[in-house]
């Protein structure tokens, strides 16, 4: 029996909470624990998003790692002279750190150039093997173009982007229509439905995956987006409830006003409840398209082997399982797959969450 | 004269409401409750997609090899043990960051909620692509500063006791949902009740799991169920880092990695309709059991409906 107790005890801590302190200390106390919190909050994001971080620096660096490079996008810092290019390091000499190029290696002595005074060569007894290498930064931005061509990501954009309109137009429209019916009319076994209705969104969709893939086999729909398309039209359960919990809130007078002057009941829905539910439609249309854009098992069934309408998904995740020994390419593959997403979520942050609190919290 | 009436307007309310609801009536039949059905006639039949025409009733050879084939058993195992690190994370670790975005101390508030929110919209194959290389033994972040700390390093995707802590640690970029919902849960707890205990000198770890937890139990009990549910239904993830394979030892061989194969492998249609409808149980036992334990524990404050 888990409730609310516990409200009413603990006199013996009373005297404690009594304003004893002076307001001073107090704000400093308050100033600390602002201090504490937001730095646990800086030091969790900055964990929790460091893959972020790794993603970035490998999606730029060389196609070559060598052993002592740094985890940052670099190059070994090179130095030219008469044409020719050597390596710098940094060399100790009399307690001193100076930033050298190998001209001549040996393996115990080598004679070295000073970047500064190149014409005046400098010996250096001992082994340069030893020596740390100079990085220079230097983001290799061409990965970004090589991975775009190698993945055809041109093409894998198109196909997102028109599967994930496509059904969004569907997803919206049906859903619109569907919830407006929840919410609007008396109708004999609507509770049923409607349970039925938030019961399909528990239920496992990989479930349905076998028998629909059969039936859209036999159809010989199987090879085309249709079997990613047409379902959209019909009312998806997690836009319907969405869109009905915010229906439900918008006053019933303004429909009846209009019903009064003698509009039908697609009239009231187009001039009367849309207008007034553009949030909700709006958070409709970017969970779809996320949806969309995300979706794996169903483009990755139906469409095998037409590697022409892949989406991204799709054709990224041939791409990670061949190229295993290309990371920087992987990486900046990740990269671009995830811009616009991550873009749009900037843009519309607020949409976004209004929607998911909605369908989380109001039942 | 106006009964009738009323009737008449009633009938004509309710197949107007019809005809709205008919395109998400007609969809459940075509996709969701049609299949289901075909599903569990096809789990008695050997149908295999690429001979078509020659079906066979097999009675329950299917259910029969589905509880003594060895791979279900596996996959149950690895589906479970999943189950157990994953689903406490992506209840904890949500929650930790609803309390910090919660705090009145916290600066930036909505810096921190986007940021924390963000990883849960990054497509799902990118995620996977992204921590494959964070993960890997060599050249990943995480193995780098273990061994800069002494620590020794483990070669998470490629060791198969160390696979499911991996994919545990991916799965923690997709506890955004849950979080807003939890904060939106914690904002909703009336001020007033952690006013009285302040009064009453209760500290502040005391209110926390008297006061924010059984008033936020519903939201939790919500994202239990989901997470739950996406747990027995974990696919994505695995597939993009072992493909068919299913990892070391079949390490990463969960329930739904068993059925792609069965159905988009071998084409196996008879048998994979037969786990698809032994998921489809195992996950409504689950979630059955879950509502049950959930008069224990969670509190309505509106009462009981």
């Amino acid at each position: 029996m888990a409730t609310v107790s516990g409200v009413g005890v603990a006199s013996k801590q009373r005297a404690r909470a009594l304003p004893s302190t002076p307001a001073l200390s107090r704000q400093l106390r308050g100033l600390l624990l602002a201090g504490t919190v937001s730095l646990f909050a800086i030091m969790l994001v900055t964990v929790y998003l460091m893959p972020l971080g790794y993603s970035a620096a490998v999606s730029m660096r060389g196609a070559t790692l060598e052993a002592d490079q740094p985890l940052w996008p670099s190059d070994p810092a090179k130095f030219t002279y008469n044409g020719e290019s050597y390596d710098l390091y940094n060399v100790p000499i009399d307690g001193k750190m100076r930033t050298l190029a190998l001209y001549k290696p040996g393996r115990e002595q080598s004679t070295w150039l000073d970047p500064s005074d190149p014409s005046t060569p400098i010996e250096w007894v001992g082994r340069w093997r030893t020596l740390d290498r100079v990085w220079i930064f230097s983001p290799h931005w061409g990965n970004f173009a090589e991975a775009w061509k190698i993945t055809n990501f041109g093409r894998l954009l198109f196909n997102t982007l028109a599967i994930a309109i496509i059904g969004t137009i569907g997803a919206v429209t049906s859903a619109t229509v569907v919830a407006y019916g929840f919410s609007r009319f008396r109708i004999p076994g609507k509770t049923i439905l409607f349970t039925i209705l938030v019961g399909t969104i528990i239920l496992p969709q990989q479930v349905t995956i076998v028998p629909t893939y059969t039936l859209f086999a036999r159809i010989g729909w199987v090879g085309s987006w249709l079997p990613l398309l047409v379902p959209h039209f019909f009312g998806n359960a997690y836009n319907v409830f969405l869109l009905r919990q915010f229906f439900m809130s918008i006053p019933r007078d303004m429909d009846e006003a209009a019903m009064i002057d003698g509009a039908g009941p697609f009239r009231t829905l187009i001039s009367v409840i849309v207008p007034q539910a553009w949030a909700a439609i709006t958070a409709v249309c970017l969970f779809h398209f996320f949806f969309a854009w995300n979706d794996f098992l169903g483009p990755l069934v139906y469409l095998v082997g037409h590697e022409e309408l892949w989406p991204i998904a799709v054709g990224m995740s041939y791409f990670t399982g061949q190229y295993t020994q290309l990371p920087h390419l992987i990486q900046a593959t990740a990269l671009m797959a995830l811009a616009l997403p991550v873009a749009i979520f900037v843009l519309a942050q607020r949409v976004f969450v209004q929607g998911v609190v909605v369908t989380g919290v109001d039942k | 004269m106006i009964v009738r009436r009323g009737t008449s307007l009633a009938r004509r309310e309710s197949t107007w409401g019809l005809l709205f609801l008919a395109p998400w009536i007609l969809g459940f039949i075509l996709f969701f409750a049609g299949p289901m059905l075909v599903s569990l006639g096809a789990s008695f039949t050997d149908l295999v997609l690429v001979r078509p025409g020659a079906v066979k009733f097999v009675g329950l050879d299917n259910w029969v090899r589905l509880v003594s084939d060895q791979l279900v058993l596996k996959s149950l195992l690895v589906t479970g043990n999943f189950l157990l690190i994953a689903v406490p994370i992506s209840l904890g670790l949500p929650l930790l960051m609803a309390v910090l975005l919660n705090s009145e101390r916290l600066v930036a508030k909505p810096l921190f909620r986007a940021l924390f929110f963000m990883p849960v919209l990054i497509p799902g194959v990118a995620t996977a692509a992204i921590w494959q290389g964070v993960l890997n033994v060599q050249t990943g972040w995480i193995d780098l500063a273990l061994r800069a700390m002494g620590i020794p390093a483990p070669d998470w995707l490629n060791q198969p006791q160390w696979v499911i802590p991996a994919l545990s640690l991916i799965a923690t970029w997709s506890v955004g949902n849950a979080m807003v919902i939890m904060l939106a849960g914690l904002q909703n707890v009336p001020s007033e009740l952690y006013d009285a205990a302040k009064v009453d000198g209760a500290n502040a770890l005391y209110r926390f799991f008297k006061i924010s937890i059984p008033m936020i139990s519903p939201v939790i009990f919500y994202n239990l169920v989901l997470a739950t549910i996406a747990a027995f239904q974990y696919f994505l993830t695995a597939f993009v880092l072992y493909q068919n394979t299913a990892g070391p030892n079949n390490a990463a061989l969960f329930y739904m990695m068993n059925l792609y194969k069965e159905a988009f492998v071998y084409y196996n249609m008879g048998y994979a309709s037969a786990l698809a409808w032994g998921l489809f149980i195992v996950g409504l036992a689950v979630t059955i059991g879950l509502f049950a334990s959930a008069r224990r524990w969670v509190y309505y404050a509106g009462g009981d409906s």
